[in-house]
C-alpha cells in the first residue's frame, strides 16, 4: 500500500491494540517471578516457582507426552499429507473430488464435533483411550493441514525439472528422491512445522481422546488453570511464550537468510 | 486401428510397476490411498457414527441402546436449547464484529507503514497467535478475577470500593473470545489491504476524491475479501468454542460447545449430544457455504 | 549403423479434450532424420512440433505409428531408457544443485566413475564457455548462462540425438542472435544430430540443414531452407516463411513446368512456375515474394526488362518506407489488390528522384521464374 506515513490516530490505535494483546502476557511473565502466591501484589523476585515447575513430575510427564505425540503424528501426517498433495496437484483420478472434500472436513469442522466423534468411535471399537488414541486423532487433523501447505508450494513447481531428470537417465524413484523432494522440501518442512505446532497446542480434540493417565501439556495446563491459580502456572506460561518467541524468531531469520 | 508395438525395456518386466508407470491415474490413486484410507477410518466413520448415534436412545446407565429415537432432535427445539444455540450465535457474531472493529485499524496501520517496519509488527502478532490459547486465557483470568490484578489496582487507586465481578460474566467471555481470535482477523485483513495498489488511490485522488472518500469507495470494498476470510476464521470456530466459556464464563454461560461436552462426559447422554453435534455441524456447513460463496473461496488468503 | 538417426513413421498423437472428445495434436507425421543433421521442427503455436519432440524424448507415447532412434524401436520406453537428451525451454535446471552437480547428474545416473565424471563435466563446461562456474547455483547465473548449463548437462552424456525445445525463446534479441550462431557452430563441432523446435522461421532458416514446417499437427513440407523458401508446396508454407504476396486466380493453360493463370477480378494473365499437380480451371494461389518483384519504367521501352515482357502490369505507389538497406513499398495493383515490393537501395545517393514516392506510377514486373502457382488449400 501507500508509502505515506499513516495518520496519528491509527498509530495510537495500533499501540493500544498491541498493548491489549501483550499486557496480559507481560504481566503473566512478571508475576512468574513474584514471591507472593496469590498473584495480586508484587512482593519480591524469586525463581522459586520455576523450581516448583521443574520438580513437578506431572508437568514433566505431560511435556514428554506432548512431544512424543507431536513427533509421531507429525512424521506420519507429513508423509501421508505430502503424498496427498502430490496426488491432488498433478493427477486426475476417480474419487478426486471426494478425496479433496474429505480433506477439507477437519479444517472446517468444529473441534468439539471431531473430538466427540472420535471418542464415540474409539469406544465403539473398544480402543482404550490413551496416548495411542491421541496420536491417531492428531494424525487425522494434521494430514489436511500438511496437504494444504504442500499444495500451495507445489503451485509454482516446474514439472520440467522432473522430465529433465528422467531425460538424463533417472527413473521415477530416483527422480523423486534426488530432484522432486529436495525442491519441495521447504514446503514439506513448513507443513511439518505447522503439524507439530498444531499437535503440541491442541486441547479440544486431545481432551476427548485422552484417557486417564495420558495427559498432554495443554490438558495439564488447563487443569492447573482451573483449579490452582499459583504462579507455577505463570512460570510454565512464561517458558511457553519464550519458547514460541524464540522458535518464531529463528524461523523468521532463517527465511530472511534464504532469500 | 493399429496400436503402437510395445518393446520390453531390457527384458525386465515388472508388470505392476509398468502398469503404474503407464497409467497416470493409477499413480494418483496410489499416492492418495493412504490419505483416503486413514481419513475414511478416523474421520468419516466416526462422523457416520455420530449421525447414527443422534437417532439412538440413551440407556439407563448412560450407555447407548440401539433403538431408533428421533426425540433427541425434538428435544433440541425446546426453548432452553434454542436459547443456548442463539446465545452461541450471538457470541460468535459479536466476537466477529469486535475483532473487525479492533483489528481493521490495526491491519490498516501495518499495511501503511514502510516495508521495513512491517515484518516485526507482523511478528508481534504472530507470537500470541502461536502461543497456546489456554495460557492467553489464563492471563486474562489473572487480571479479571475478583482478587485479580485489575480489581486490586482499581481498589488501590480508590476508583471503586468493592471488586467488580467481571470474571464469570458474558462480558468476560467476550473479552476472552476477542483476545483469542483477534490475530485470525488481523492477518487476512492485512493480506487483503496490503494488496491494494497505491496507484488506485492516487488515481482516485487525481479524480477528486478526498481521503475519506477514497477509503469508503476504494479501500473498504477491496478489503472485503480479507474481512470475509477473517470472518470464516473467527465466526465458525467461535460457534463451537467451549473452552473460553468454560474457563471465563462459569456455570452461567453455556454455549453449544459446552452443551455437547456435557452430554458426552457429564450427563452421559451420547445420543442427545450427537444430535446437538449434528445441529452444530449443520450450522457450520451453512455458514461456511454462505461465506465461501461470498468470497469465491479465500484459500489463498488462509495461507 | 542404422540408416537414419531418428525415424517417425506415420505417428499420430491424440489427447482427450477437456470439453469432451479428442484433440489430434500430431497427425500422421513421417520424418527421416539423418545422422549429424541439424533438423528443425518449425510452426506456429499449437502446431504439434513440441508434442512431436516430446514423443521422441519419451515424455509422451504415440497413439499410433512408430518411432525409431538409431534403428531401434522405442515403443513405450520411458525417457531414461532412450539414447536422447533434451534441452528444455525454460532450462529446467535443478535449483538445489550447483552447476557442476547439474551437469554431473546424468553421468551419475549411468554409474560412471567419479574421476571420469569430473573430467567430463569440466570438459563440457569448457565447451559452453562456463569453466569455473561449477560451484555456482543456477539462481546466480544470467539467462544466457543458465541456457548453456542446460546445454552442457545434455551434451555431457554424448547422446546420439540432442532435442532442443525452443531453447532461445527466453533470451533477448541480441543474445538470441549470438546463441544461434554458437549453437550451429557447436553442432558442427560435436557432430551430433540436433532436432530443434522453434516458431521463429528466421531462426530455423539460419540454423537448419533441413526444416519440417508443421501446422495443425501435420508436417506440410520437409526440405532444406532454400527449398522451403523458394519452393513452398502450399499456401501456408509460403505465408509462414518470409513475406510474400498472394493473388487469386484460375489456371488457363498448363505446360510441363509452367502454368498460365488468369487473375481474378483483374483479367490479367500471368505466367508462373507450376508447383505440384494442377488442372485446367483449378482455383490457385499465386505467391510472389516482395524482394522478387521489380519496378520498371516502361516495359515497351525495354529498359531493364525484356521488351514487351509478360507479367508486367501498371501500378501506383501508395506507401513507401525507407529502411536504409532497402525501400519497402506498397503498390496499388488493381481493385483492392495491393502488392508489397522491396527494392534494394543499390546506389548511394541523396537525390530524391532516385526514390519512389507516394503517387508514382510504376510498372511491376513479376518474373515468371519468381511467380509461384500453388494449389489452393
Amino acid at each position: 500500500m501507500s508509502e505515506k506515513k499513516p495518520a496519528l490516530w491509527l498509530r495510537i490505535w495500533a499501540i493500544i491494540t498491541y498493548a491489549y494483546i501483550y499486557l496480559p502476557i507481560l504481566i503473566l511473565i512478571i508475576f512468574s517471578f513474584n514471591t507472593q502466591k496469590l498473584n495480586v501484589r508484587w512482593e519480591g523476585f524469586t525463581f522459586h516457582w520455576y523450581e516448583v515447575l521443574f520438580n513437578d513430575q506431572e508437568v514433566m510427564l505431560a511435556t514428554r507426552n506432548s512431544l512424543t505425540v507431536a513427533a509421531v503424528s507429525t512424521t506420519a501426517a507429513t508423509i501421508i499429507g505430502t503424498m496427498a498433495a502430490l496426488a491432488l496437484q498433478r493427477y486426475r483420478f476417480p474419487g478426486y473430488t471426494l478425496a479433496e472434500s474429505t480433506l477439507y472436513i477437519p479444517v472446517i469442522i468444529p473441534e468439539v464435533v471431531m473430538g466427540i466423534s472420535l471418542l464415540a468411535f474409539f469406544a465403539q471399537i473398544g480402543f482404550t483411550l490413551g496416548l495411542g488414541t491421541i496420536t491417531l486423532a492428531h494424525i487425522a487433523f494434521n494430514i489436511p493441514f500438511v496437504t494444504l501447505v504442500v499444495r500451495a508450494r507445489l503451485h509454482g513447481f516446474d514439472k520440467a525439472i522432473e522430465e529433465a531428470a528422467m531425460d538424463l537417465g533417472a527413473n521415477e524413484l530416483t527422480t523423486f528422491w534426488r530432484v522432486t523432494l529436495p525442491t519441495i522440501m521447504p514446503g514439506v518442512l513448513s507443513g511439518a512445522l505447522l503439524a507439530f505446532t498444531l499437535s503440541l497446542d491442541d486441547y479440544v480434540i486431545t481432551y476427548f481422546t485422552a484417557g486417564p493417565g495420558s495427559t498432554t501439556l495443554p490438558l495439564r495446563v488447563f487443569s492447573m488453570v482451573r483449579f490452582a491459580v499459583t504462579p507455577e502456572v505463570n512460570a510454565l506460561s512464561t517458558l511457553w511464550v519464550l519458547t514460541v518467541f524464540t522458535l518464531l524468531l529463528i524461523g523468521q531469520l532463517a527465511q530472511r537468510r534464504r532469500v | 486401428m493399429a496400436e503402437t508395438t510395445t518393446s520390453q525395456p531390457f527384458g525386465r518386466s515388472f508388470t505392476v510397476v509398468a502398469k503404474i508407470r503407464e497409467n497416470a491415474r493409477m499413480q494418483g490413486l496410489v499416492l492418495i490411498s493412504p490419505t483416503i484410507i486413514y481419513l475414511a477410518l478416523f474421520l468419516l466413520l466416526p462422523l457416520l457414527l455420530v449421525v447414527v448415534l443422534s437417532v439412538m436412545t440413551r440407556g439407563p446407565y448412560g450407555n447407548v441402546v440401539y433403538r431408533l429415537n428421533l426425540q433427541n432432535y425434538t428435544r433440541l427445539i425446546d426453548p432452553l436449547y434454542l436459547r443456548i444455540l442463539g446465545y452461541s450465535l450471538t457470541v460468535a457474531a459479536f466476537t466477529t464484529l469486535v475483532t473487525i472493529l479492533i483489528g481493521y485499524p490495526l491491519a490498516y496501520y501495518i499495511a501503511r507503514v514502510p516495508e521495513v517496519q512491517r515484518a516485526p509488527l507482523l511478528f508481534l502478532i504472530l507470537v500470541p497467535f502461536w502461543t497456546n490459547f489456554i495460557i492467553r486465557i489464563y492471563a486474562w483470568i489473572m487480571l479479571l478475577r475478583s482478587e485479580g490484578l485489575l480489581n486490586s489496582l482499581l481498589i488501590n487507586l480508590g476508583v471503586i470500593q468493592i471488586p467488580m465481578e467481571i470474571l464469570y460474566t458474558p462480558t468476560a467471555v467476550l473479552i476472552g473470545m476477542v483476545y483469542e481470535f483477534l490475530p485470525f482477523m488481523v492477518l487476512p485483513l492485512y493480506t487483503s489491504l496490503e494488496k491494494i495498489e497505491n496507484a488506485q488511490l492516487e488515481a482516485a485522488a487525481d479524480l477528486g476524491a478526498r481521503p475519506w472518500q477514497a477509503f469508503l469507495r476504494i479501500t473498504l470494498p477491496l478489503s472485503v475479501p480479507g474481512m470475509i476470510a477473517g470472518s470464516i476464521l473467527v465466526f465458525i470456530p467461535a460457534m463451537g468454542m467451549f473452552v473460553v466459556p468454560d474457563l471465563m464464563g462459569g456455570a452461567k454461560t453455556v454455549l453449544v460447545g459446552n452443551l455437547i461436552r456435557n452430554q458426552f462426559l457429564t450427563a452421559r447422554d451420547w445420543p442427545f449430544g450427537a444430535a446437538a453435534s449434528m445441529l452444530l455441524l449443520l450450522l457450520t456447513l451453512v455458514f461456511t457455504l454462505f461465506y465461501t460463496r461470498k468470497a469465491g473461496f479465500g484459500e489463498e488468503l488462509l495461507l | 549403423m542404422a540408416q537414419f538417426a531418428v525415424e517417425l513413421h506415420e505417428v499420430v498423437k491424440r489427447f482427450p479434450n477437456p470439453g469432451g472428445g479428442e484433440i489430434t495434436a500430431v497427425n500422421q507425421v513421417t520424418l527421416h532424420i539423418q545422422h549429424g543433421e541439424f533438423f528443425s521442427l518449425l510452426g506456429p503455436s499449437g502446431c504439434g512440433k513440441t508434442t512431436t519432440l516430446r514423443m521422441i524424448a519419451g515424455f509422451e507415447w504415440p497413439t499410433m505409428g512408430e518411432i525409431h532412434i538409431s534403428g531401434q524401436a522405442m515403443g513405450r520406453r520411458p525417457p531414461f531408457l532412450r539414447p536422447v537428451n533434451t534441452v528444455f525451454q525454460n532450462y529446467a535446471l535443478f535449483q538445489h544443485m550447483t552447476v557442476f552437480q547439474n551437469v554431473a547428474f546424468g553421468l551419475e545416473m549411468d554409474n560412471i566413475d567419479k574421476n571420469e565424471i569430473k573430467r567430463r563435466v569440466e570438459a563440457a563446461l569448457e565447451m559452453v564457455q562456463l569453466s569455473g562456474m561449477g560451484s555456482r547455483k543456477p539462481k546466480q547465473l544470467s539467462g544466457g548462462q543458465q541456457q548453456r548449463v542446460a546445454l552442457a548437462r545434455a551434451l555431457v552424456k554424448r547422446p546420439a540425438v540432442l532435442l532442443l525445445d525452443e531453447p532461445l525463446g527466453a533470451l533477448d534479441l541480441k543474445l538470441r542472435k549470438e546463441m544461434q550462431l554458437e549453437l550451429k557452430a557447436l553442432q558442427n563441432q560435436v557432430g551430433i544430430t540436433f532436432i530443434y523446435v522453434t516458431h521463429d522461421q528466421e531462426e530455423a532458416l539460419i540454423m537448419s540443414d533441413r526444416i519440417a514446417v508443421m501446422n495443425k499437427g501435420e508436417a506440410l513440407q520437409i526440405g532444406s531452407p532454400v527449398e522451403i523458401y523458394e519452393r513452398p508446396n502450399c499456401r501456408f508454407v509460403a505465408d509462414f516463411i518470409g513475406e510474400t504476396n498472394f493473388l487469386a486466380g484460375t489456371v488457363t493453360e498448363l505446360n510441363a513446368e509452367t502454368a498460365r493463370v488468369e487473375l481474378k477480378s483483374l483479367g490479367y494473365e500471368l505466367a508462373g512456375l507450376k508447383l505440384g499437380d494442377l488442372r485446367k480451371g483449378q482455383n490457385v494461389t499465386i505467391s510472389v515474394r516482395p524482394e522478387k518483384i521489380r519496378l520498371v519504367e516502361d516495359p515497351s521501352k525495354g529498359i531493364g526488362v525484356p521488351k514487351n515482357a509478360e507479367n508486367c502490369f501498371p501500378a501506383r505507389v501508395i506507401d513507401s518506407a525507407y529502411i536504409g538497406s532497402d525501400t519497402r513499398l506498397v503498390v496499388d495493383f488493381g481493385p483492392g489488390i495491393k502488392l508489397r515490393v522491396w527494392e534494394q537501395n543499390r546506389i548511394s545517393t541523396l537525390d530524391p528522384r532516385a526514390f519512389y514516392k507516394q503517387g508514382d506510377q510504376v510498372w511491376v514486373f513479376l518474373m515468371p521464374e519468381n511467380t509461384l502457382v500453388i494449389a489452393d488449400t
